[in-house]
């Protein structure tokens, strides 16, 4: 038996699992069209590859990556594309993205695809595969996989298998690992050779028996000799990477590290199966198990396409009339969903239709009066109350101090809090308005120097015409002194005749002005710009730099940060 | 804070078993005076009545003070109390969870500073056998300022088990004749200790219902065992035993009620151990060597302005940082 470790605090909230958990996994009916986001992974959202009107054949690339960190998006079924524009989206924010919709065909045409024995092929190529197939952290994170799959520099002794599944109400982990334990375990296989880990331990939850025996059986029937299924105490938030990884390892992966830098890499049991689904079927990520629960008549999981309206699939399970809306995830970390009709996303795992009178409206925030019930159950052993206390009243440097952003709005704290204040809401405050004063103050940054060059070049501007201008009136002066010489030479030449011809005089004149404006024009500097000494040139180009630096930062800063 | 409430209960009723109804008297009193104030500061400070009334918290702080205020004292002695405890220590602060202070330690001190007189005639147990007040004739006290003709407030009060320690001693005798007097117990105070005894087992009651820590009771007592025990050693003609000052005054109800206000104590484990550590040997150093009968509700109030500074210092280490800083 394995030593298990403990974390800081936790709750114990009602799972509400049981319901969910009578069915088998049901693959859901084919809906009558698919909404699919093209940004539903960590990153940059893949590209459109299809025009509308385009007939797309199920597994058919619709979404390509770009950049190192994005993935492929693909046709969940065989149809007709008949939009690509702004949708609602299952994603926290709220706000639109882009969408390919499908109508399916009914036909259900697979485009032609093939697995391979990975033994066969190297790393990279595998890796290549998971891009292709679309392969994202399916535990809610949705971090491209094939990035993740990779230990360069950093040598990983562990992988953890997340199958804790702790937020209350879902069991498609569950459910996935109770009926499919073998595929689950061969993808944890080929994860495991990708980043040469020499173990992965499997946490589950003791609350899930029936997976963990499934579990067990598989490691036994395949003879996983690296594998091992730990069962792990049921606290809520035990499912969090980091808390996992605590409890199976004693590692504590502070904020702001990468468990691989501590010899660690976690992976979600879904995220497995679906590896192995893509690389010994072929079959890219086009649905993925999702729970459907809360109030309906027949809680149960479904095989869901991506893409697919929340409102048909929870109609599927009998959704009862006075649903209100929908809840994405738990009830703990969960959103809810913009509208009923944006379509199951890869981070998916759980919808639950909520009525008033199964999560009644929060009563009324009272004083906080520093019980500190928050700090004994905060996994990342915070003091929630002080948090609280700064992001109210708007001290954020403070509230930074206080480790701010060691917060996972796990919302346990919320969940004890006796006031039934809505901790969560505070931080997430905090943690955005900290996030935009930085922009705002490289923003700052970046006027500020746009402002002193401006000041530079006005300055040197002034400079160059005053230097033009002295030579110009040297200038001037010359060209009256020769006119003048000219002038008596000319009437010493040529005596003055009363008859000469005035065109003569004329072109006499002529000829001056020219003579003059020629002078002039090799007299005088050329503009701005063109003749610079070398110190000027360098000042410029260091500034040049500096401007570059500062843009590049701000356009990387403004990425989004979750992973 | 129902429960804190209700884990005064034993302690109540055994003072009303050794010192007759007359605290019911001033606990009522209180809580109506604290629900009016209550009230009035919340209307003045436009906020909503109904879940701040009936939070229990004014309520809590009307009983402690009355609790520390002797019940055969004048009416008003009560009010005015228990309405600056409420007014000035609670709402001009901000109102439930930020006051600074304990209000009902603000509250006993303004009236101990203020009318120190009026603080010191505890009633006499009944064991003692002394002359005794009807209940009516309490009343009469309370509200009239009446005694029965040719009776004197001292005839039917005293000063408490430490106030007489302390007097005593610096008129000369030692603790074991101080003993032999028949105000004291087996422990302390004759009847006093009791009560003690009694808030002590709701103290155990909040314990197992984890509505109270134990750093905090377990710190105080703790500290105040080992001050008092290092000066009784020393000293045992002129200084008590440690048991003596856990049993009397206000240090069981201070260790499990006062210190426990999570308003006013740190939050920190490690906090909640020096403040109470710090409140402990205060405690004692006031009740030996300071002008006032009892130390508890100084200490508390000094301990009080340390909170912040305490709560800054002992910040604990976060997930993931615990180790090589990492």
């Amino acid at each position: 038996m394995k030593a298990i470790f403990r974390f800081h605090g936790g709750i114990h909230p009602p799972t509400h699992k049981a319901a969910s958990t009578r069915t088998p996994i049901t693959p859901a009916a084919l809906p009558s069209k698919l909404v699919i986001p093209l940004h539903q992974h960590v990153g940059i959202r893949a590209k459109a590859v299809v025009q509308v009107g385009e007939r797309v054949l199920k597994g058919q690339v619709i979404g390509r990556p770009e950049g190192r960190l994005s993935s492929t998006v693909h046709a969940s079924t065989s149809g007709t594309v008949s939009a690509i524009d702004m949708q609602l989206v299952a994603h926290h924010s709220g706000l639109p993205d882009l969408c390919v919709t499908l109508i399916p065909d009914g036909k259900d045409e697979w485009i032609e695809h093939g697995g391979v024995d990975y033994k066969q092929i190297s790393h990279t190529e595998v890796r290549h595969l998971l891009r292709q197939a679309g392969v994202v952290g399916l535990g809610g994170a949705v971090f491209p996989s094939d990035v993740k799959a990779y230990s360069n520099k950093h040598k990983i002794k562990t992988m953890v298998l997340n199958g804790a599944e702790c937020e209350p109400y879902i069991t498609c982990d569950d459910m996935l690992m109770r009926e499919r334990a073998h595929d689950i375990l061969r993808g944890a296989e080929v994860l495991r050779e990708l980043l040469y880990a020499e173990e992965v331990l499997v946490g589950i939850e003791d609350n899930k028996p029936e997976a963990i025996a499934a579990m067990r059986q598989a490691v036994i029937d395949d003879q996983h000799e690296h594998m091992r299924v730990i069962s792990v105490p049921t606290v809520y938030p035990s499912g969090g990477a980091k808390q996992l990884i605590r409890i199976l390892t004693g590692i504590e992966v502070a904020a702001g590290v990468r468990s691989p830098e501590m010899g660690v890499q976690c992976f979600n049991v879904a995220t497995a199966y679906s590896a192995w689904r893509a690389i010994r079927h072929g079959e890219p990520l086009l649905s993925r198990i999702v729970t459907v629960t809360g109030n309906v008549d027949d809680a149960r999981n479904f095989e869901v396409l991506l893409g697919t309206p929340v409102d048909e699939l929870v109609t599927q399970a009998g959704r009862r009339p006075d649903t209100d809306r929908h809840i994405m995830g738990g009830p703990m970390m969960g959103v809810q969903l913009p509208a009923a009709t944006v379509g199951v996303a890869k981070a998916t795992n759980c919808i639950i239709a909520s009525s008033p009178a199964l999560f009644p409206p929060p009563q009324p925030a009272l004083p906080c009066i520093r019980c500190t019930r928050c700090a004994e159950v905060c996994p990342a052993e915070l003091q929630p109350q002080d948090l609280y206390w700064f992001a109210k009243s708007n001290n954020f440097g403070k509230a930074q101090e206080f480790h701010l952003f060691d917060c996972i709005e796990c919302g346990a704290c919320a969940y004890v809090c006796p006031s039934h204040i809505p901790l969560v809401s505070y931080y997430r405050y905090a943690k955005s308005e900290i996030w935009e004063r930085e922009q705002e103050s490289q923003a700052a940054e970046l006027a500020r120097e746009r402002h002193e060059y401006r000041q530079y070049r006005i300055e040197r501007e002034k400079q160059e015409k005053a230097e033009k201008l002295a030579q110009k009136e040297k200038a001037a002066a010359a060209a009256k002194a020769a006119a003048a010489a000219a002038a008596e030479k000319a009437r010493l030449d040529t005596p003055s005749d009363p008859d000469a011809d005035p065109d003569d005089t004329m072109q006499l004149r002529i000829e001056a002005a020219l003579a003059r404006a020629k002078e002039q024009a090799a007299t005088t500097q050329p503009k701005n710009t063109d003749t610079l000494t070398p110190q000027q040139q360098a000042e410029i180009n260091e500034i040049d730099a500096r401007r570059a630096r500062i843009h590049a930062s701000a356009h990387h800063d403004a990425e989004p940060k979750n992973e | 804070m129902l429960k804190v409430m209700l884990a005064l209960i034993p302690g109540i009723a055994l003072y009303v078993w050794y010192f007759g109804p007359a605290i019911l008297v001033s606990i009522t009193l209180a809580s109506i005076t604290a629900l009016a104030t209550e009230a009035a500061m919340l209307k003045l400070r436009d906020r909503p009545l109904k879940p701040f009334l009936s939070d229990n918290s004014a309520l809590l702080t009307a009983w402690l003070l009355a609790l520390s205020i002797p019940p055969l004292a004048p009416w008003w002695l009560v009010v005015v109390g228990t309405t600056f405890a409420i007014s000035v220590s609670k709402h001009l602060y901000g109102g439930l969870g930020s006051n600074p202070f304990n209000p009902a330690m603000i509250g006993y001190a303004v009236l101990i500073i203020s009318f120190p007189m009026h603080m010191t005639h505890w009633l006499t147990p009944h064991a003692l056998g002394g002359v005794e007040l009807t209940f009516a004739e309490q009343l009469g006290y309370i509200f009239n300022g009446a005694l029965p003709r040719g009776l004197t407030l001292d005839a039917i009060t005293m000063a408490t088990a430490l106030d007489t320690m302390k007097t005593q001693l610096h008129l000369g005798l030692s603790v074991s004749d101080i003993r032999d007097m028949p105000i004291y117990g087996r422990l302390a105070g004759q009847g006093s200790e009791m009560v003690a005894l009694g808030f002590a087992l709701g103290g155990i009651y909040l314990l197992l219902n984890r509505i109270i820590t134990w750093h905090l009771p377990l710190a105080y007592l703790g500290a105040l065992f080992a001050t008092a025990g290092i000066f009784h050693l020393v000293d045992p003609a002129h200084y008590v035993t440690p048991l003596f000052h856990w049993f009397s005054g206000a240090a069981m109800i201070g260790a499990f009620f006062i210190l426990t206000d999570p308003v006013t104590s740190p939050t920190t484990a490690k906090g909640k151990i020096i403040f109470a550590l710090g409140a402990g040997i205060l405690t004692y150093l006031i009740r030996a060597f300071g002008g006032f009968p009892d130390g508890m509700a100084f200490a508390t109030l000094f301990m009080n302005i340390c909170v912040p500074l305490i709560d800054a210092w002992t910040q604990p280490k976060v997930f993931g940082k615990k180790g090589d800083g990492k």
